[in-house]
C-alpha cells in the first residue's frame, strides 16, 4: 500500500497524531533536562542581584538558603535573613500594592532594628512617563526611603502628600506612588509583629522594639 | 531556480510582508512596539521559530494527512517556541529578561502557522526556510520601524537600551533624537501602535501604487511620448 492511500486511513492520523507528540514531548524533556541546572543558576545570580541592591553591606551567610516564611498582609511571605557571625543583621521580603493597572510589587530591605535599608519597584505594569517614575532608572524617588522606620516619619505620616504624609507624589500619577509608600509601611508592619521570629536571635517574643519615643537613639546607628 | 528565490526575497520584503501586507500577527506587533530596541529583538526571535517551523513543517510534508494537518503544525511550531524559550532563559539569561515576555507570544502569531499553511508545506526545504528567513527579516523590519516611530516621538530616543538585546558593542546605536524631551505618552500606549500601522499602511499603498504607474509606464513607451 502507498503512502497516498495510508494517509487517508483514519488510525494513521491517530499513529501520526501520537507519534508526533511523543517526539516533540521527548524533545521538550531533553530540552528541560539540559536546561534545568543553568536556569536555576540563572534565577539564583538575578534573586542575589536584586537581593544585593535592597541589602547594602557584607553579609557572610548565603540569603537564598536562609528564609523564613510566615502569613504577611497579602498572603504568605518568604523572609530573607541576612547574617554576620550568626546574627540576623537585616531581611528582605517582597511586599504588594495595589497600583493604577494591577500590582506594583517591591523588595525591601529592612535592618534589625526596622529601619529601612532599601526599596526597589521589582514589578508594575504602570503607565509609562508617569507612574514608572519609582524606577530607579527614572527618578530617584525610591530612595526616599532609606533609613527611614515606623516613628520617622510617625505612622500616621506614613503616606504620599496629597494623602497627608510626607513623601512626594508624581505629577499626575498618585496612585503609583501611594501604592508604593502603603505596601512599604505595611512592610514595616509586618516586621514590627514577627521582629522575634525573623530575627531568630532565641530572645523571643521579649525582643524589645525601639518605641517611635525612642527612634532618636536607634538613629545614631545609621551609617 | 534563482528566480524563486528573488521572488521569496520580495514577497518576504516587501510585496508580501506580514505586518504591511498580509496584516498578520498583529498581537506581537501592538504588544511590543513601544520601543525600536523591542521590536527588533521580537522580530528576530519570531524569524528563528519561522525558518526552523518552515524547514520542519517542509521536511514532513509528505507524511502529515491532510486532515490532521494542523495540529501536527501547531504542536511543531509551540514546541520550537518553547526550545528557543528554555534555550535563551539558560544560555543568553540577560537577553531573556529583555524578551522573555514576548516569546511565549510567538506561539500566538498566526503568521508562522500561516507560512506552514500557505507555503512551507508546498515545497522543498531550502526554499521553505528561505520564506522563513524572508518573511521574518520583513517581519523585523515592520517592527522596528513602527517601534523606532513609536519611540522618537513618544520618548524621544532611538534604540534605547539596545545593548542589553545585542551586546555593549552595539550601545552606539543608542540615541537621544530629542534632547529634553518631555515625552509624547500617547505614542507609547497602545493607541500609538495603531496610529503609526495605520500610517504606515497608507504609505506602502502609496509607494506601491506609484510603482506600479512607473511599471506601467515604461511597458508602454509610446503612450508616455503622447
Amino acid at each position: 500500500m502507498g503512502l497516498d492511500q495510508l494517509r487517508g486511513k483514519l488510525a494513521y492520523q491517530g499513529l501520526l497524531l501520537g507519534g508526533v507528540a511523543l517526539l516533540t514531548g521527548a524533545a521538550l524533556v531533553l530540552a528541560d533536562r539540559a536546561t534545568l541546572a543553568d536556569i536555576k543558576r540563572a534565577q539564583a545570580a538575578d534573586m542575589k542581584q536584586s537581593l544585593a541592591q535592597v541589602l547594602p553591606g557584607q553579609y557572610d551567610n548565603d540569603l537564598l538558603q536562609d528564609t523564613v516564611t510566615l502569613p504577611g498582609p497579602e498572603g504568605e511571605v518568604t523572609v530573607y535573613r541576612a547574617r554576620r557571625a550568626g546574627r540576623v543583621e537585616a531581611v528582605v521580603f517582597q511586599v504588594q500594592g495595589h497600583g493604577y493597572a494591577g500590582p506594583v510589587v517591591s523588595m525591601m530591605g529592612v535592618d534589625r532594628d526596622g529601619h529601612v535599608l532599601g526599596v526597589r519597584v521589582i514589578q508594575h505594569k504602570e503607565t509609562p512617563g508617569l507612574g514608572d517614575k519609582v524606577e530607579p532608572a527614572k527618578a530617584d524617588w525610591i530612595h526616599s526611603f532609606e533609613h527611614r522606620f515606623l516613628g520617622d516619619p510617625p505612622a500616621d505620616k506614613w503616606a504620599v502628600k496629597k494623602d497627608g504624609g510626607v513623601f512626594d507624589q508624581f505629577t499626575g500619577a498618585t496612585i503609583t506612588p501611594r501604592a508604593v509608600v502603603n505596601s512599604v509601611k505595611g512592610g514595616l508592619v509586618f516586621f514590627q509583629k514577627e521582629r522575634a521570629r525573623l530575627l531568630d536571635d532565641g530572645s523571643g517574643a521579649a525582643a524589645a522594639l525601639p518605641k517611635p519615643s525612642l527612634s532618636g537613639n536607634t538613629a545614631t546607628k545609621m551609617e | 531556480m534563482s528566480n524563486q528565490y528573488t521572488r521569496i526575497t520580495k514577497d518576504g520584503l516587501w510585496d508580501n510582508n506580514i505586518v504591511f501586507a498580509q496584516i498578520l500577527g498583529m498581537c506581537p506587533t501592538m504588544a511590543v512596539t513601544g520601543s525600536a530596541t523591542n521590536g527588533l529583538g521580537m522580530g528576530l526571535a519570531t524569524t528563528a521559530v519561522l525558518v526552523a517551523a518552515n524547514a520542519l513543517v517542509s521536511a514532513v510534508r509528505n507524511l502529515v494527512s491532510p486532515d490532521v494537518r494542523i495540529p501536527v503544525y501547531i504542536v511543531i511550531i509551540a514546541t520550537l517556541v518553547t526550545l528557543v524559550d528554555v534555550s535563551l532563559n539558560a544560555w543568553a539569561h540577560d537577553l531573556y529578561k529583555v524578551l522573555g515576555l514576548y516569546i511565549a507570544l510567538i506561539v500566538a502569531n498566526c503568521a508562522v502557522l500561516g507560512r506552514a499553511e500557505a507555503f512551507a508545506q508546498k515545497v522543498g526545504i531550502a526554499p521553505a526556510a528561505m520564506d522563513g528567513l524572508m518573511m521574518g527579516l520583513g517581519f523585523t523590519f515592520a517592527l522596528t520601524l513602527i517601534g523606532g516611530i513609536r519611540e522618537m516621538i513618544g520618548a524621544g530616543t532611538l534604540f534605547a537600551n539596545a545593548h542589553l538585546l545585542l551586546g555593549s558593542g552595539f550601545a552606539f546605536l543608542e540615541t537621544t533624537v530629542i534632547p529634553e524631551y518631555k515625552g509624547y505618552l500617547l505614542m507609547i500606549l497602545p493607541p500609538g501602535g495603531f496610529l503609526v500601522l495605520g500610517f504606515l499602511l497608507a504609505g506602502k499603498r502609496i509607494v506601491d501604487k506609484r510603482l506600479a504607474e512607473r511599471e506601467a509606464l515604461a511597458a508602454t513607451p509610446q503612450a508616455a511620448a503622447v
